[in-house]
């Protein structure tokens, strides 16, 4: 090939870049209008849910004015209500899946990324991505009928040895030295709906991590390895560091669907409407499960003040998901080009 | 870069074959046909395997698992008053873990020991998670076997409906045809809306890049995080305002508000790899921006935007909470989306489940295990299809290119030489030169 030069120079001229005008014709500006009230479309819908959801929810709160943030009851048609219970139901419930989601999802992210045998790897992706696609209402299902029994002596034995020490695993009204007491005080608890939903959001969050984990530089890798670095050596100096916003951004991601869950929660947990912070006691609430249990032969003004529920979750999620989607996209910045 | 030089008749198998077709060898300088795969020179070097297993490290492992589990059953069975299976399991792990790391330190240095350690409770998670999602797969499935005719086969769970089924009856009456209908009915109209609107916000989102479009994106991405029970209840805000019924579009409707940002997002994504490459060179053949994505862009990312569509369309078909709000449940057939309530398989188990009758809850479990199939499958046809990237082809994709680009070389050439240009093949044609003739002949475009 002839050597190129980056500029080229005739009779003491250079040809520096020229500017281009480029002309659309009519099957292309038809396709570019096409395009952009496609584009238009979805946006007009996706506002209108927003605006809808703000318009609607803004009467209820407007009408309780800041007692909505501090009511625990939830009875709008006494205009007494408030998002206090149900608002930090969803956060505790949250906050235990992600509690339990969080190791488990990285030691299988770090398990499939690094130590699973070559063969092996292909199928666990697939069964883990599988496991991420999986209904929602089947991990109720299971959590419902198969956990919640099987959960009861930990329930019992957490709130007999640890609760007196740890306020959140104490249990009102549990006395440890009574023979007679039944376990059920410990069913359809917090605690138990936080486990279904940690299941239920670990396979995406260990997807999201794996992904970062298996994208960390060969070079590095195997140099650390050439170093005399051990296994786990190579993974804390390296893979850990290059994956950190994988493990925040999917974390994050993990919380965000694990508080807009709706149907394991509803099924399992028994609704109540004062804060629980003891998880472990039978009784919670959140607020995906209290539009579930409430819209049906709603008046105007509670679907409005459901709505407004609605919107304060809407809000966190976002929130939530625009941090996680952030930190992700800027972990992988630079990893991936044409 | 040699290889773009390089004439393609300089391969010895077309010359060969001119040569048994007698056709005179014209070098056009204009084609060239590839015969081989290529190998981008970017493509990611590939990780080499630095795993051993160490046989003294089998041994530890075997000999504190054994000494972990000894120990924790004295102290259950003899020493406290302990008991619970949970609890048997937590303790010895955790007698084992210490066993182990003992053991290591034995022999071994500080940071040898911590890599085993932490080694082992790797694996260990990835096993308890694995196992715990296994078993809430294998758990429904068991319990959902009865309904859906293991061992006695009865066919009507599959092709009745529950308007004949009182609250007493056997799973021999009654079935959850009508959720399959209604769930087939709702995802349909969902997928009217969704594929082509999402799929053309994606086109406009990677071909048309500007403040409008970033808007656009930044919108969509919201709306991923809204959560599908405000989505629901949305749609019913609207029926009750509206004094509308609940109905099938009602729910499709919820499941689109859900659906659409998800496939917007992710078909984003999978244009967005499509190397630009392909779309400036075909821009510099004087394609216009419409040519480059019907011909282009979209045929390059077709698989993936498949995998998309069909993960959203998984997405859709499981979710509960918006179809809970908007379709009313019914108990009988409805083929008609746009009056009466609806149901779909996730609403149907979910309102058996609520039902204290046994069978009634078996039903439930059933219709779960119907619905997990109808992922599962889905799930598989994604995976069959979008298992490749962008760009690239699998074997038989490559030799239709091969052969079609071959058979422009040959036209090309016949021009050049002034001879008639071979006819265009019919598709009846193509199968029969598929089918292996007895005897030997080459498939060329001559024949």
């Amino acid at each position: 090939m002839e050597p190129r030069t980056d500029r080229i120079v005739i009779d003491g001229v250079s040809d520096g870049p020229r500017t281009l005008s480029s002309v659309v014709d009519r099957p292309d500006a038809v396709f570019r209008w096409i395009a952009r009230s496609g584009g238009t479309i979805v946006v007009t819908v996706m506002t209108l849910v927003g605006l809808f959801l703000l318009i609607r929810g803004f009467e209820a709160i407007q009408f309780a004015g800041p007692a909505f943030v501090i009511e625990q009851a939830w009875d709008p048609n006494s205009g007494k209500f408030g998002i206090a219970a149900v608002f930090l139901g969803t956060v505790f419930i949250a906050l235990t899946a992600i509690f339990f989601a969080l190791p488990l999802s990285f030691g299988t992210a770090l398990y499939i990324s690094e130590y699973a045998p070559q063969r092996l790897k292909p199928f666990l992706i697939t069964t883990v991505d599988l496991m991420a696609a999986i209904p929602s209402i089947v991990y109720g299902l299971w959590g419902f009928f198969f956990l919640s029994p099987l959960i009861l002596p930990l329930s019992q034995w957490l709130a007999t040895y640890i609760g007196p020490w740890f306020p959140p695993f104490a249990v009102a009204g549990f006395d440890p030295n009574d023979p007679l007491a039944t376990p059920t005080i410990f069913s359809a608890s917090t605690f138990i709906a936080g486990i279904v939903v940690a299941l239920m959001v670990a396979p995406i969050t260990s997807s999201i991590m794996r992904e970062v984990f298996q994208q960390a530089p060969l070079g590095e890798r195997e140099g650390a390895l050439a170093l005399g670095a051990t296994k786990w050596g190579m993974i804390t100096s390296v893979v850990i560091p290059y994956g950190r916003g994988g493990i925040i951004g999917g974390t994050m991601l993990g919380l965000g669907r694990s508080l807009g869950e709706t149907i394991a929660v509803f099924l399992i947990i028994s609704p109540v409407f004062v804060i629980q912070p003891q998880i472990l006691e039978k009784g919670g609430n959140s607020i995906s499960a209290l539009i579930a249990l409430r819209y049906n032969e709603a008046s105007a003004f509670e679907i409005s003040a459901l709505m407004a529920a609605g919107l304060a979750l809407f809000i966190v999620t976002l929130i939530i998901n625009f941090g996680a989607s952030t930190i992700v996209a800027r972990s992988r910045s630079g990893s991936v080009g044409d | 870069m040699t290889d773009v030089i390089e004439r393609p008749n300089a391969h010895g198998s077309d010359d060969e074959r001119d040569a048994v077709d007698g056709e005179p060898a014209a070098r056009s300088p204009r084609t060239w046909t590839r015969t081989d795969t290529p190998t981008p020179a970017s493509a990611p070097e590939l990780r080499r395997s630095t795993a051993t297993i160490r046989s003294i490290d089998v041994i530890r492992l075997i000999g504190s698992a054994l000494a972990a589990v000894a120990l924790t059953s004295w102290l259950f069975f003899y020493a406290l008053p302990l008991e619970g299976e949970l609890g048997f399991v937590l303790v010895s792990y955790g007698f084992f873990l210490l066993f182990f790391g003992i053991l290591t330190a034995f022999d071994e240095n500080r940071p040898t020991v911590r890599d085993r350690l932490a080694s082992v409770v790797m694996h260990s998670l990835a096993f308890l998670l694995l196992l715990a999602l296994f078993s809430v797969v294998v758990y429904t499935t068991l319990r959902g076997l009865e309904p859906l005719g293991i061992p006695t086969f009865f066919p009507n769970f599959y092709l009745e409906d529950m308007s004949n089924a009182g609250p007493l009856d056997g799973l021999d009456r009654g079935g959850v045809a009508h959720a399959i209908v209604g769930t087939l009915i709702m995802i349909t109209i969902a997928l009217i809306l969704t594929v082509p609107l999402g799929i053309l916000t994606a086109v406009f989102l990677t071909e048309y890049p500007g403040r409008f479009s970033r808007f656009v994106r930044t919108v969509v991405e919201a709306m991923t995080a809204l959560p599908s029970i405000v989505a629901g209840l949305f749609v019913y805000a609207i029926i009750v305002q509206f004094g509308l019924t609940r109905s099938g579009f009602a729910a499709a409707c919820a499941i689109t508000v859900m659906m659409l940002p998800i496939v917007v997002r992710s078909a984003d994504v999978v244009l967005r790899l499509v190397p630009s490459s392909l779309k400036e060179a075909a821009r510099a053949l004087g394609a216009s921006t419409w040519r480059t994505v019907w011909t282009v862009t979209i045929p390059t990312a077709r698989s993936g935007l498949t995998t998309a569509v069909i993960l959203g369309t998984a997405r859709g078909i499981g979710e509960t909470s918006p179809v809970l709000l908007t379709a009313g449940a019914t108990t009988f057939f409805n083929f008609n989306p746009f009056s009466g309530p609806m149901t779909s398989l996730p609403l149907t188990t979910f309102t058996f489940i609520k039902s204290p009758e046994l069978n009634f809850i078996a039903r439930g479990f059933g219709t779960a295990v119907v619905l997990m199939a109808l992922v599962v499958i889905l799930f598989v046809i994604a995976r069959a299809i979008g298992g490749r990237g962008p760009g690239q082809l699998s074997a038989r994709q490559q030799r239709a290119r091969t052969q079609a680009s071959r058979i422009d070389d040959y036209r090309f050439r016949a021009r050049e030489l002034g001879i008639t240009p071979p006819q265009a093949v019919s598709p009846f044609e193509r199968l029969k030169r598929l089918i292996p003739m007895p005897a030997r002949r080459r498939v060329t475009p001559h024949d």
